[in-house]
């Protein structure tokens, strides 16, 4: 047993660092993009903000974190406590656990012995692993909600499963198409197939894809405009209604985890990873390149992440039938007849760049979309008026 | 028996005279939807190019309280004090008229009879003894400044009152005098509110009567 470990050392060690880096950094930057939000927030609707511990109010989120380990670890009576303290916990380690396959820096598709920014490399089946593991969290959300044994928490619990499912159908589709073209369902080499020049982003021949994938992605995040599971003002807190103190911030934490995992993934998938015109690529480079290719990805992440905390000042909270809606009458069409396009450029042999073209399908959806709802206005105002045209329904 | 709303004649003449089907009444139409409306990313993109603007603009309107303090009107209704005259004196001259005005009986005045024998005092009949306000009582209304003939009690521009127990904060005679030394020696002396004359007790003082008139009131005041 010992010399099996010593054996295999040169090949653990590499993964133990990651996952010490990951154990590190993510819950920091969870705790950290509460303060960045609470300072966008801030600044979107012209105030200042947290200003007051540390400079600029750099410390808050410590002093927010030591306040909440301090909490009251307050039980309600009526819960089921097993489920109970299961469930953020099992929310936190789904989300930490989609990391394992997510490169989080360059990553040489040889796999050399060594320090590698991810845990496990060159895993098979990574994008399909990440996506099924993280869409486990909604487990994490329904036991939550339904342990509560609260009418609210279990309302939430049911909305955030039906939203997990239909969204699901879109976040697979949409990635489908580059998964098509590049071959492989391994992350590192659908990066890969990204270098060269920056017309080999994905995102400049799959700009549709890249639309559904981050919207449904935004809405498997569970945040604004997406956020019905824990609405305030028609369910209190949603799932997490009866949690306080350490267990609410597992919760929060794995909120926050889900973004990191949704920003990195639209930034390997769709914008190109680590690749930067300019930047040679990660096989065979030194080490301030490699730093460079990770300065160059997490810039990529913080922009999403940046567009994802603005779009939540900016955009209203979806009705439930809109939600559906959204997901199955726009985003699943779309990324159906997109994957159509991927499939017969594929079959032609046609240059993957002619899939620019699918730009059209967004706007002949919103055609149809806007065709329809004038001729039912149209009825509508006529069957006001008294004139009936052939076809409408009277109201008496 | 087909159709009974057909054959009615009277249901029939009731949705002639309904509003709708009169000519004569003007309706508004829905607006039509544009491809624009319909594809959202154009309204999405202006929301988010609106939060951006505010987010740069850098115009927060948040003042930094305890380092920058709020400008309070002369008129503000704040913590109460008791004047004194110019002889030092507390001007009150104990008649109850703040206490009786009083809406939530925070005011509570134990008078008593001026020394006769001091010189200090032998133009005064009453004085009070005790004045204690309850501060935490007090509900800040003035009218205890508006009954007083004298001009005796009057509310400051001090809004930041707290303290650490309800004892402290029942106000006795000498920490009310020392609020009007505060509020004299900042600046912080409120306008005066009490637009009518004063009673016959301010008259009879000879100190009050050869003063020079307060800004805003005649002299006959």
């Amino acid at each position: 047993m010992i010399n099996t470990l010593f054996e295999s050392w040169p090949v653990l060690w590499p993964a133990l660092a990651a996952i010490g880096v990951i154990l590190a950094v993510v819950p920091f930057l969870g705790l950290y993009m509460t303060f960045v939000e609470r300072k966008i927030a801030a600044y979107v609707q012209d105030r200042v903000g947290p200003n007051r511990v540390g400079p600029f109010g750099l410390f808050q989120a410590i002093a927010d974190g030591i306040k909440i380990f301090l909490k009251e670890q307050l039980i309600p009576d009526h819960v089921f406590t097993a489920l109970y303290f299961l469930a953020p916990a099992f929310s936190l380690i789904t989300a930490m656990f989609a990391l394992v396959v997510m490169p989080f820096g360059p990553v040489a598709t040889d796999y050399k012995d060594g320090f590698r920014f991810v845990v496990a490399p060159g895993i098979d089946i990574g994008i399909l692993m990440m996506l099924a593991i993280s869409s486990l969290s909604a487990y994490g959300i329904i036991i939550g909600g339904w342990a509560s044994n609260n009418k609210y928490s279990i309302y939430g619990a049911i909305r955030s499963c039906a939203q997990f499912i239909s969204y699901e159908i879109p976040l697979g589709l949409s990635i489908l198409g580059v998964i098509a073209i590049t071959g492989s369902l391994n992350i590192e080499k659908i990066v890969e197939a990204q270098s060269g020049s920056l017309l080999d982003w994905n995102v400049f021949w799959q700009p549709v894809a890249m639309l559904v994938f981050f919207t449904a992605a935004l809405a498997e995040t569970n945040r604004l405009p997406f956020d019905l599971p824990e609405c305030e003002q028609e369910l209190v807190g949603g799932f997490h209604t009866e949690y306080s103190g350490i267990k609410f911030v597992l919760y929060f934490l794995a909120e926050y985890t889900h973004i990191v995992t949704v920003s990195f993934l639209t930034a390997l998938l769709f914008l190109g990873g680590w690749h930067f015109p300019g930047l040679p690529g990660p096989s065979g480079a030194s080490t301030p390149i490699l730093l460079l290719g990770l300065g160059v990805l997490l810039a990529k992440v913080a922009l999403v992440v940046l567009v994802i905390i603005l779009l939540r000042w900016s955009l209203p909270r979806f009705r439930f039938d809109q939600l559906m809606g959204l997901a199955w009458k726009g985003l699943i069409p779309l990324g159906l007849v997109n994957l159509v396009g991927v499939a017969i450029v594929l079959s032609l042999g046609l240059p993957k760049h002619l899939l620019i073209a699918t730009v059209i399908l967004p706007v002949l959806a919103a055609y149809y979309s806007a065709a329809k709802f004038n001729a039912s206005m149209a009825t509508t105002d006529a069957m006001r008026q008294g004139l009936s045209p052939q076809g409408a329904v009277s109201y008496e | 028996m087909s159709d009974p709303k057909k054959n009615d004649p009277q249901k029939n003449e009731a949705q002639m005279n309904k509003p709708s089907a009169k000519k004569s009444v003007k309706w508004g139409e829905a607006p039509k939807m544009s491809i624009l409306d319909a594809l959202y990313l154009p309204a999405i993109a202006s929301g988010l190019a609106t939060a951006v603007r505010h987010a740069v603009s850098g115009k927060a309107t948040t003042r930094q309280y305890p380092e920058a303090e709020p400008e309070i009107p002369p008129n503000y209704r704040g913590v109460h004090r008791l004047n004194r005259d110019e002889a030092g004196r507390v001007k009150c001259v104990a008649c109850y008229m703040c206490q009786t005005a009083c809406p939530a009986n925070c005011i509570e005045i134990i008078a008593a009879p001026a020394p006769k024998d001091d010189p200090h005092w032998k133009d005064r009949d009453k004085f009070p003894a005790t004045f204690t306000i309850d501060e935490l009582r007090c509900i800040y209304c003035g009218m205890c400044e508006e009954a007083c003939p004298v001009d005796a009690i009057e509310l400051t521009s001090i809004y930041d009152l707290t303290g650490m127990t309800r004892e402290e904060m029942i106000f006795d005679k000498e920490k009310l005098l020392s609020v009007f030394d505060e509020t004299v020696k900042s600046g912080q002396d409120p306008v005066r509110t009490n637009r009518g004359n004063l009673g016959p007790a301010a008259e009879l003082s000879p100190t009050a009567k050869d003063a020079p008139p307060p800004p805003g009131r005649g002299k006959s005041g």
